[in-house]
């Protein structure tokens, strides 16, 4: 049996597929679009794009695609999704184990090339993987197993009834049959309709927090990263690109560099030059030749960049209302400020990819989140069919959003081309940082009042954003006119507490000179900032505690109690104190992402100036837990990034040009800034698996600042906090 | 210029135009070893860590023709047939790496700090290990560590009593 026969892909008559559910980001939302354009029922979607899992849309949704079997009695599983280390790889193997009944080590997971004809319909992103494909992989697994016994019935001689599986063997009475066997020879897939999935009690493997299925691989240095990737003959590849926002490339002098060692080719085209040679090494060198001019129309700065993104400027949208807007001159209306810089993804691998284009056909391997847009990109751009350019998805070393746009593909694509052989073109880390898809800088007033109870009455969230999800080019432009606003930038935007006489979030939202986009968490880690620390601002001028104080802004629906649960988990595991003892304190704060609640205290200590996270008890709804580990891993990683952005990073323009370039001068959290202890408590709130990799960044922010407040009675409001 | 150096106990001879040029190309794309990695090619972020005559270095910063004739160990080379290294093990038992770009210069980083410190207090390992891992394992790392330290006393126990 080889995999041309198992995974036939064009004899198959009838494919047992997957029903694709329309929804937000799919064409249900597009067809609403002409007639939902009254603000009213805008945020009524605005609030079911704060919940809703977006169901999985894409291409080759038939069962005999995705699961590839083996002689060998192995299934590979090919997959929509990437790996960047979320842990989705091991979360789908579990899946498909317990529906296939095959064991985790009999199973492979890998990315799916286009040319296998399965393309995700959107990216990698939103934390989705393991929610969107829970179903659809557990009704392929179920439907893959029923036909693999029936193919097995034929070959043993026996009902189908009479079969049972595990391991990838099927059994009947004392006659057994592996997997590989019984589908010998099978070249059609007539598969079944879809039988009755399991009750969730009888997975063997799905909830237990078994290791990630690619450790081993990782430990031992295997070359599993785009980064690795090579081609026969490859040539290496640095690019010369704009380094000051918004300036044009006027003339170049390459002659210099023609001349160095190892030097092939040097292309050069309107707002790029690439340098060719035998080796990277021998590239750089070269590149550093070139003498460049550059057309700067406008000088940015750190200051016109702050008076350009406020709130009161660019396009206003009302995100959330429920009662009258407070007056912000009015009787016992408090008010502050905050802000965050612009960060930059900074993921340990850098962008790059290896190309190959000749006889009208191109294959283009890298790290991406987005395989089916950056097919697309690379055929438009070489005016090739989508079906001659096959994109070979790897490992990625660290996706945080920075490649959910991979279109320097396209560069290494049209060198490719020119010079007839594979190229390999990555960035430097300057490229890398000067030429990010940066996490917007935001700017936020928060207001509330008070009743006479020692209530809070009214809370309002204004605030200003860069790009996140407008412009982005896995969103399509109509979704930004149908939805009025920035879905990306108004995570965590609104108000999670119910119990409130009035709340009100106003987002204001301009394009910026330079590139922003989704940055893990996306609006999330700023507008929980802001809010969260608020509020404890609010508790402390009331003389209540914080955590009560929030309790008794919660209402009473599903919603709210899963919100009210993570909150009292995470102040009695924390054993939550009010108050400083010595240069310690507790913070807290809690957050509501894509329908996953998540309550942190952490314990701070202040010594001279320096912020230090000693301890962080983090209490988190992530729904079903397929592998409670990986969501463990997950919380810590969101937890460290958080701290790492709340407390160190933040890029600054400087003549024009955006700074840092390097690691260490990009001050991020390392091992001597991360907390030594993480206590994790995962609550199931619901019988599905919800989005991790991001919900747990919001509550860190605030509940740091929270803390720090109590230390020195300061109350830190832009980010990154400093004491000096 | 030609370059030799022993790798991972085997020979190899890289030929580079430019003998200031990094090693840590010489690696990949002369020998061919992809397990070291470029995260920034300035030392700043420790993904090009290795064993240069035992000391960990960061290779990108490392001009190949001082490798002349040196003993050079990679993550491939820091297992011996086939048996995981005790910092390989330990950061298999507390299940360490999410995307995993970083961790083979932290792994190369740590056997080296444990060569020169078997058992490393947090204070140590805050000053010592100095890495960037955006996924943020340090958390995980930290733990891994400690338990590789663990593993190296009673290895280098069992052995000094055999
Ligand atoms: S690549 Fe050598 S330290 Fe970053
Ligand atoms: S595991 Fe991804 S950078 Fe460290």
């Amino acid at each position: 049996m080889t995999d041309q026969n198992s995974k036939n892909k064009p004899k198959s008559k009838s494919r047992r597929s997957f029903l694709i559910k329309g929804g937000i980001g799919t064409l249900g939302l597009m067809a609403l679009g002409t007639y939902v354009f009254r603000n009213p029922m805008r945020r009524k979607m605005y609030e079911m794009t704060e919940t809703l899992v977006v169901p999985y849309s894409g291409t080759g949704t038939q069962a005999n695609l995705w699961i590839e079997f083996t002689k060998d009695n192995t299934v590979v599983l090919h997959s929509p999704k990437v790996e960047m280390g979320q842990g989705t790889f091991t979360g789908l193997a579990q899946i498909l184990a317990d529906e296939l009944d095959v064991n985790i080590n009999q199973i492979t997971v890998k990315a799916a090339e286009t040319a296998t004809g399965i393309v995700d319909g959107m990216s990698t992103g939103g934390s989705l993987s393991i929610a969107q494909l829970w179903q659809p992989l557990r009704e392929m697994a179920a439907t893959m197993r029923e036909f693999v016994k029936s193919e097995g019935a034929k070959k043993m001689g026996v009902d189908v009834s009479s079969i049972t599986t595990a391991n990838g063997i099927l059994t009947s009475g004392t006659q057994t049959l592996e997997y590989a066997g019984a589908l010998e020879g099978v070249t059609e897939f007539n598969l079944p309709s879809t039988p009755e999935l399991r009750p969730l009690k009888e997975y063997k493997s799905v909830g237990k927090p078994i290791k990630r299925i690619d450790l081993r691989p990782k430990i031992v240095g295997d070359p599993i990263f785009g980064m690795d990737a090579e081609m026969p003959n490859m040539l290496h590849a640095a690019v010369i690109r704009p380094e000051h926002i918004g300036s044009k490339l006027k003339h170049a002098d390459i002659s210099e560099a023609e001349k160095m060692p190892g030097v092939v080719r040097i292309l050069e085209y309107d707002d790029w030059i690439g340098v060719i040679a035998n080796s990277f090494a021998e590239a750089l060198a070269a590149k550093n030749k070139i003498k460049t001019d550059w057309d700067i129309p406008k000088v940015w700065s750190e200051e016109t960049l702050r008076d350009y993104l406020r709130v009161g400027q660019g396009d206003k949208m009302i995100t959330q209302k429920s009662g009258a807007p407070l007056d912000p001159d009015g009787d016992g209306v408090v008010s502050m400020e905050f802000s965050s810089p612009i960060g930059a993804h900074a993921q340990l691998e850098p962008n790059g990819a290896v190309a190959h284009v000749t006889d009208g056909k191109a294959t283009v391997i890298l790290s991406t989140q987005v395989i089916g847009a950056t097919q697309k990109q690379v055929a438009e751009a070489l005016g090739f069919d989508m079906e001659n350019v096959n994109i070979v998805g790897t490992y990625l070393g660290g996706g945080f959003g920075r490649r959910l746009n991979t279109s320097h593909a396209v560069k290494a694509a049209i060198m490719s081309r020119e010079i007839g052989q594979p190229v390999k073109y990555f960035f430097t880390r300057k490229e890398e940082f000067q030429n990010d898809t940066f996490r917007p800088p935001t700017h936020h007033f928060m207001r509330g009042k008070m009743n006479d109870n020692g209530q809070l009455s009214a809370l309002e969230h204004h605030y200003a954003s860069g790009d996140v999800a407008i412009n982005a080019l896995i969103m399509p432009s109509v979704m930004t006119s149908v939805l009025g606003t920035d879905v990306g930038a108004m995570r965590g935007g609104n108000i999670m507490y119910a119990n409130l006489e009035r709340r009100r979030a106003v987002q204001w939202h301009k394009t910026l000179p330079f590139a922003t986009s989704f940055w893990r968490s996306l609006g999330l880690l700023a507008n929980t900032f802001a809010i969260e620390s608020f509020i404890d601002e609010m508790a402390l001028n009331a003389g209540r505690n914080p955590v009560d104080f929030r309790l008794s802004m919660l209402g009473t629906d599903e919603h709210q109690s899963r919100i009210r649960k993570v909150i009292e988990v995470a102040a009695e595991k924390a054993g939550y104190k009010e108050g400083a003892s010595g240069n310690r304190a507790m913070g807290f704060a809690a957050s509501i992402d894509a329908g996953a609640p998540c309550a942190q205290v952490v314990e701070v200590s202040v010594e001279g100036d320096t912020i230090k996270v000693e301890k962080v008890i983090c209490a988190f709804d992530c729904g079903l837990a397929v592998n409670p580990d990986q969501v463990r891993a997950q919380c810590e990683g969101s937890i460290i990034m958080g701290i790492s952005a709340v407390l160190h990073e933040k890029m600054t323009i400087k003549e024009g040009r955006l700074y840092p370039i390097n690691y260490g001068a990009y001050d991020m959290a390392l091992m001597k800034n991360s907390p030594r202890v993480i206590d994790i408590h995962l609550i199931q709130g619901v019988d599905h698996p919800l989005p991790v990799g991001e919900p747990p960044l919001g509550p860190i922010g605030a509940a740091i600042g929270n803390a720090v407040r109590r230390i020195t009675g300061k109350r830190l409001t832009d980010l990154p906090m400093k004491l000096d | 210029m030609k370059v030799s150096f022993n790798i991972n106990g085997e020979q190899k001879t890289v030929e580079v135009s430019d003998g200031n040029s990094p090693l840590l190309w010489a690696i990949r794309d002369g020998v061919g070893l992809k397990g070291t990695k470029f995260g920034c090619g300035k030392a700043a972020c420790g993904a090009c860590t290795i064993h240069v005559d035992g000391n960990a270095v960061r290779s990108c910063s490392f001009p190949v023709r001082m490798a002349e004739g040196k003993e050079i160990t990679t993550i491939e080379g820091l297992s011996n047939d086939g048996v995981l290294h005790p910092v390989q093990q330990a950061w298999m038992d507390e299940v360490v790496p999410q995307c995993g770009y970083c961790q083979p210069g932290f792994m190369m980083a740590t056997a080296a700090m444990l060569d020169k410190i078997p058992n490393p207090t947090d204070e140590d390992i805050d000053n010592n290990i100095i890495n960037v891992c955006r996924c943020g394992t340090y958390y995980r790392m930290r733990k891994a560590i400690h338990r590789a330290a663990e593993l190296n006393t009673k290895k280098n126990n069992s052995e000094s009593t055999q």
